[in-house]
């Protein structure tokens, strides 16, 4: 049995009474790294020698008020794109292989305050483009519950990482379900904060108007912890939302009486596979019992969302690295002699297929002549969309669906071809062009395979998202079962 | 008929400064072509009265004192870049 199959409230009693130290769970965080890695290969950068000494100060504070704070001392890791002083931060990148950034990012920071301690950095899909975490330039992350499948991505190191043990919570960010779609193929808990719920301070920027760092945990109530530590307004993140930052923990009731429900038929339609649309019934059965209710509902521009987010979110890409550009930091190719083919080289031998692809795409669709028919065209259908979700949360407190159409697949299996890997995220994306917040939680397993429930909320309403997922969770046993590693 | 041709996928591929061989401006103007026939979809939509969305939350402008900080020291500046020399970053000659 592993000290991390307790929730964080468990193990920080644990500590507070002195049964644990800091150390025990900093090296029961290697230990399974050292002895499941191998196989999952979630991380790419390890922190020892810093996690280990931070620990052991750490420790002289157990017992004091010093360490009353619920983080305190626990081990977590963190997704490769957010920046981390002095430990390499490569958005699983070429063009980032040797980057050891000069600042942290601001989750970082007040994770810091809050004294977790950083485990090491994981792995991703290049920039966080992709789906399954295939699209690392170094190595692929396979999921914990079969070997042979994709965690999911782009946050698939963070996902699987929680899932074997190795961490008892990550960080994750989410452009179209990079944090959701891959919590839900490795049965953890995943949440995107409604945008700008979490400043992106040090987040290496995809499409800033649509990313979202969030935590990634065993447990919604977990989950709250986390989000508690990194919300809120940062002067450093014009786009961070002067919202109160209400208690996550006290929305945690267990009561979801009068709950409306609204249910797209669009999300359980076409296209979803019918074991997950059992599993979502069923859960809409649970909610049911326990005092909700459900509808039907329709957003009915559902279909328009992927076109409408590759077209924005590689616009935005293809401005966002343009950084990336070998004179200031990262990779710089051997072979020039000019600027313009230092330019051109640099980024052909440092960026990879996908990476390349979007930002062709994206400066297609700004470029002269077609900025108006793609682009532009693009936000407006984002206002329609946006619209959708406006008018059922009129109505519904919350929308419920599956957050992924089938469980993770087969490593290998949709890297041929660009358009089959995007239709994976077409519950999700739908969720960041309208900014609102959404969550995975598991809800049943088909082969063996996690599936996951998304329940999306209103803008800033994280804490009823939390309080339908933590009664759901409450009265299921899915999230109890771990992979046989 | 093709979306984009080779020869604007080269020309992309320019404008992004991007170096690609004749082999993957092939491959990438079929996916590309593929990729932007199907966002056409979005021609379906009427959209003639509707207002762009850039931006989700309802932010304008966000003001603060202009206050002037201590900047970036030098060595930091420079920790990560490929080449220096005398305090700036080195690149390949610019002008003849």
């Amino acid at each position: 049995m592993s000290l991390f199959d307790q929730k964080i409230s468990v193990l920080h009693e644990q500590l507070h009474k002195k049964e644990i130290s800091v150390t025990d769970l900093v090296e029961e965080s290697y230990k399974r790294i050292k002895a499941v890695d191998e196989q999952v290969s979630a991380f790419l950068t390890l922190d020892e020698e810093r996690a280990r000494s931070q620990a052991e100060k750490l420790n002289e504070k157990l017992g004091t008020d010093e360490a009353k704070g619920l983080l305190f001392g626990m081990p977590i890791g963190i997704k490769d794109n957010i920046v981390t002083k002095d430990l390499r931060t490569t958005a699983a990148s070429q063009i980032l292989h040797n980057f050891d950034p000069i600042y942290d990012a601001t989750v970082v920071r007040k994770l810091q305050e809050a004294e977790t301690i950083t485990i090491g950095k994981l792995n991703m899909d290049e920039f966080a483009m992709g789906s399954s975490t295939e699209n690392s330039s170094f190595t692929k992350t396979k999921n914990p519950w079969n070997l042979e499948t994709v965690p999911g991505g782009s946050s698939g190191g963070s996902a699987a990482a929680v899932a074997a043990g190795e961490v008892p919570f990550s960080l994750g960010s989410d452009t179209g379900g990079s944090i959701r779609q891959p919590a839900s193929f490795c049965g953890v808990v995943g949440l995107k904060p409604t945008y700008g719920r979490v400043s992106r301070f040090g987040l290496i920027a995809f499409a800033s108007s649509l990313d979202q760092i969030g935590p990634i945990t065993r447990t919604v109530e977990d989950n709250a912890f986390v989000l508690q530590a990194i919300a809120g307004v940062d002067p450093m993140d014009s786009t961070s939302a002067n919202v109160e930052v209400p208690s996550y923990v006290n929305a945690l009731t267990g009561d979801v009486k009068g709950l409306k429900i609204g249910v797209p038929k669009e999300y359980i339609g076409e296209g979803v596979n019918p074991e997950v649309r059992e599993s979502v019934l069923k859960a809409l059965a649970t909610l049911e019992k326990l005092g909700a209710t459900w509808e039907e509902v329709s957003l009915p521009h559902s279909k328009y969302a992927l076109s409408t987010y590759y077209l924005l979110s590689s616009s935005e890409a293809s401005a966002n690295l343009a950084r990336f550009d070998g004179v200031r930091y990262g990779y710089r190719s051997p072979n020039s002699d000019n600027l313009m083919d230092l330019y051109k080289n640099s980024r052909a031998e440092g960026f990879g297929d996908e990476v390349k692809r979007r930002i062709m795409l994206g400066t297609f669709a700004l470029s002269s002549g077609y900025y108006d028919a793609y682009y532009k065209k693009a936000q407006k259908a984002r206002t329609l969309i946006k619209k959708d979700f406006e008018d059922v949360f009129a109505k519904y407190d919350v929308i419920v669906g599956p957050t992924t159409p089938t469980p993770a697949f087969k490593i290998g299996e949709k890297t041929s071809d660009p358009l089959t890997m995007y239709a994976n995220d077409i519950l999700t994306i739908p969720v960041n062009l309208a900014g609102v917040p959404g969550i995975s939680v598991p809800c049943g397993f088909d082969q063996g395979l996690p599936l996951g429930l998304q329940i999306i909320g209103k803008h800033f309403d994280e804490a009823t998202v939390y309080r339908v997922a933590h009664a759901f969770e409450q009265a299921t046993d899915f999230h109890k079962q771990k992979p046989g590693l | 008929m093709s979306r984009i041709s080779i020869e604007e996928v080269k020309h992309v591929a320019h404008l992004a400064r991007l170096a690609i061989t004749e082999d993957e401006a092939v491959n990438f103007q079929k996916q590309l072509d593929a990729i932007i026939t199907f966002s056409e979809q979005l021609n379906e939509l009427d959209t003639e009265n509707v207002e762009p969305t850039s931006h989700v939350l309802d932010i304008k402008n966000v003001l603060r004192e202009d206050v002037s900080k201590e900047g970036l020291p030098q060595e930091l500046v420079l920790k990560n870049a490929p080449d220096h020399q005398d305090g700036q970053i080195k690149v390949p000659p610019i002008i003849e």
